[in-house]
């Protein structure tokens, strides 16, 4: 009887001990887990700030006034285009 | 150790009061500890609970980001980025001089105004400065300051600026949609902040999650019909309209035949969405849905295809327009290029108002109503804008024959840009009428049948002779691409009556005729000086459909080979 007793509170000390360090793992990958989504986020609110970026740089106004202004590009003259069908293209 | 050793020999008995008083203290000790324990497990554990999770539970706020809007090629138009906005506790704020000026520099203020803000010690909550740059309100951090703190929030940003202004509309401070298409999905773009029970440790980690109270729901992202290169010509090259003619204002809205989505709808003036310090009523409107005017001419092709599927003329049959004028209950109506007799071609090409005129009044009132009905003028177009205007359709029953007379070239009936917009899809599906959207959408199967297909294509041929050299819109014409329309000359409406010296220029256009792609309609607020549709607002279409069409990859139905020029006098109408 004594026996078992002792071995029963053998068996309840290492329960006890896997319970406190399954919940301290728990824990940590908690956290983790929170690091990882406030990055996850913090990548969002930076794509977002990268969208509006290209967006801005990407203006077509701005691009038009680049392409005629600095690069001296204009859309041709009618008589200097020719059309091309698509068995010519081949 | 000599009683001990007695006791062991069990030789000295103790009396048994003394082993029963020990017992009674230790039940008695027991009992009160179990009083104690339910007392506490039982009676006041909702009050031990709280005190428990206010040491190491907290209810944490789950922000939800607004979705972004984004036209038809994922261009982005619309975002919110989080900023900081810096506010303080008055009773707790000690500033140096030199701190004070620092930060009145940081805030943009005068060191005068950041005093005034803080002088009001019975607050405890003053906003020194909302949505600053994350730059500045990480310098303000660096100061290190007591009583100055700084709260994230979120700020929407418009990169295209003044060019998508009306369409999309804007936020307010909370980031709430206020206008525009910001406001019509406000449901879906505004998400939903969630809150979560969590356990934080010591050092103010989150360590678990109890409960999930309300899950945060992101909004979702708008993908718009809008192209932002048409967007953006459309605005260009409407603004340089208004200016060369010192007009009022302007409008323009690009559709697709096929699908009914809106490719560009564009305001001038306009106004900054992100810098909205100075606003005005006429800058806010949205001209193309929410202002009506009176067509004029540019609803002459819909009195002629009403007269068309009666059976009772054909493009050829001569209609009596001698000598340029006609007269009705006091009234006259008036031509600006008399003729003796024209064709019901060249009523729609000369822009013929007695023609028209004569044409109407050969049919019933209720078949001219019914049309414009069916056409959706009088009634809101199902867009979900806000503030989308019906216009103005009177009922038959009320209508005398000079308003017949003058309904069938656009005056006595208002309408939005919109509306005319679309009804013009008639002439461009063969007879079929569209739903418009504003979202990213697939073609329609089959739109709703208003004309007959050949009603539909004659009336086309006679547009596209509207803007040739004979026509009232020649500098309509494109190269590469044939173009048909009509030009819209029309006396202001004010104060009840006409205005003898204000118009409105306005031409409806498709292209290309042979398989048409793209509808655009033109508006010109009070041009000073020339103020026909066909020399006002005429090269505004030709501008952009002929870019609409390079961008849109549509093939070419016409030579490539420059236009002759028009004859100066031939845009002159007068509606």
């Amino acid at each position: 009887m004594a026996k078992l007793n002792l071995l029963l509170l053998a068996v309840l000390v290492a329960c006890a001990l896997g319970l406190v360090t399954s919940q301290h793992k728990a824990r940590k990958l908690f956290s983790a887990l929170e690091r990882e989504h406030d990055h996850g986020r913090e990548l969002d609110i930076e794509y977002g700030r990268l969208q509006l970026e290209a967006s801005t740089w990407g203006q077509h106004s701005r691009v038009a006034r680049i392409a005629a202004g600095t690069l001296g590009l204009r859309v041709p003259d009618a008589r200097r285009v020719r059309l091309l069908g698509r068995d010519d293209a081949q | 150790m000599t009683a001990g050793s007695i006791a062991a020999r069990g030789l000295v008995r103790l009396p048994v009061w003394r082993a029963r008083i020990v017992l009674v203290g230790l039940i008695a000790a027991f009992g009160g500890l179990t009083v104690r324990a339910v007392y506490l497990q039982a009676l006041r554990t909702d009050f031990l609970q709280e005190k428990g999770d206010a040491r190491y539970s907290r209810v944490l706020e789950v922000p939800a980001t607004r979705g972004r809007i984004t036209d038809r090629h994922g261009e982005a138009l619309a975002v919110s980025t989080p900023v900081k906005s810096i506010w303080a506790i008055p009773s707790d704020v000690r500033l140096k001089p030199a701190q004070a000026k620092t930060l009145a520099r940081l805030l943009g203020m005068t060191a005068r105004e950041l005093h005034r803000k803080l002088a009001e010690p019975e607050r405890d909550f003053v906003y020194l400065k909302r949505q600053l740059a994350p730059e500045t309100s990480e310098a303000i951090a660096r100061l290190g300051l007591p009583g100055i703190y700084e709260q994230r929030e979120y700020r929407r940003y418009y990169p295209a600026g003044e060019v998508t202004a009306h369409l999309l509309g804007f936020t307010d401070v909370e980031d709430v949609g206020q206008e525009g298409l910001e406001l019509a999905y406000e449901q879906s773009l505004g998400g939903r902040r969630g809150s979560r029970r969590v356990l934080k440790d010591r050092l103010g980690h989150v360590v678990e999650d109890v409960q999930s109270i309300r899950a945060a729901q992101d909004g979702t992202d708008l993908t718009l019909s809008i192209d932002s290169k048409i967007q953006s010509l459309a605005f260009a090259a409407l603004k340089s309209a208004v200016e060369r003619h010192r007009a009022k204002a302007g409008a323009l809205v690009a559709l697709d035949v096929q699908t009914g989505e809106v490719l560009a709808l564009a305001n001038v003036p306009s106004y900054n969405p992100n810098n909205r310090a100075r606003l005005s009523g006429a800058e806010l409107r949205n001209r193309v849905i929410t202002d009506l005017f009176e067509p004029g001419s540019t609803l002459k092709p819909f009195t002629i295809a009403l007269a068309l599927e009666s059976g009772k003329v054909t493009p050829q049959t001569m209609v009596a327009t001698d000598p340029g004028r006609m007269t009705l209950a006091h009234y006259t109506i008036r031509d600006v290029h008399p003729a003796a007799a024209l064709s019901v071609t060249q009523v729609l090409q000369k822009s013929s108002n007695v023609g028209a005129a004569k044409l109407a009044l050969a049919m019933p009132r209720e078949a001219l109503w019914d049309l414009y009905d069916r056409l959706g003028f009088g009634r809101v177009p199902q867009l979900g804008f806000p503030g989308a205007a019906a216009g103005r359709l009177r009922p038959y029953r009320s209508w005398r024959p000079i308003e017949q007379a003058t309904m069938a070239y656009g005056h006595g009936i208002s309408v939005s840009l919109m509306q005319l917009a679309r009804a013009y899809m008639v002439f461009a599906t063969d007879g079929e009428l569209v739903p418009l959207t504003l979202v990213k959408s697939e073609p329609v199967a089959h739109g709703e049948r208003i004309i007959s297909v050949d009603t539909a294509r004659a009336v086309r041929a006679m547009l596209e002779s509207a803007v040739q050299p004979g026509g009232t819109g020649p500098r309509a014409r494109i190269v590469g691409w044939r173009v048909a329309g009509k030009t819209g000359t029309a006396h202001k409406q004010e104060n009840g009556g006409y205005a003898a010296d204000k118009y409105i220029a306005s031409f409806v256009g498709l292209a290309p005729v042979s398989a048409p792609r793209v509808i655009i309609a033109v508006m010109i607020d009070e041009p000073v000086g020339d103020y026909y549709g066909g020399s006002v607002a005429a090269p505004v279409f030709a501008e952009l459909m002929q870019a609409t069409l390079r961008l849109l990859g549509v093939p070419h139905d016409a030579p490539l080979e420059p236009l002759e020029p028009p004859s100066s006098d031939a845009s002159r109408e007068s509606t």
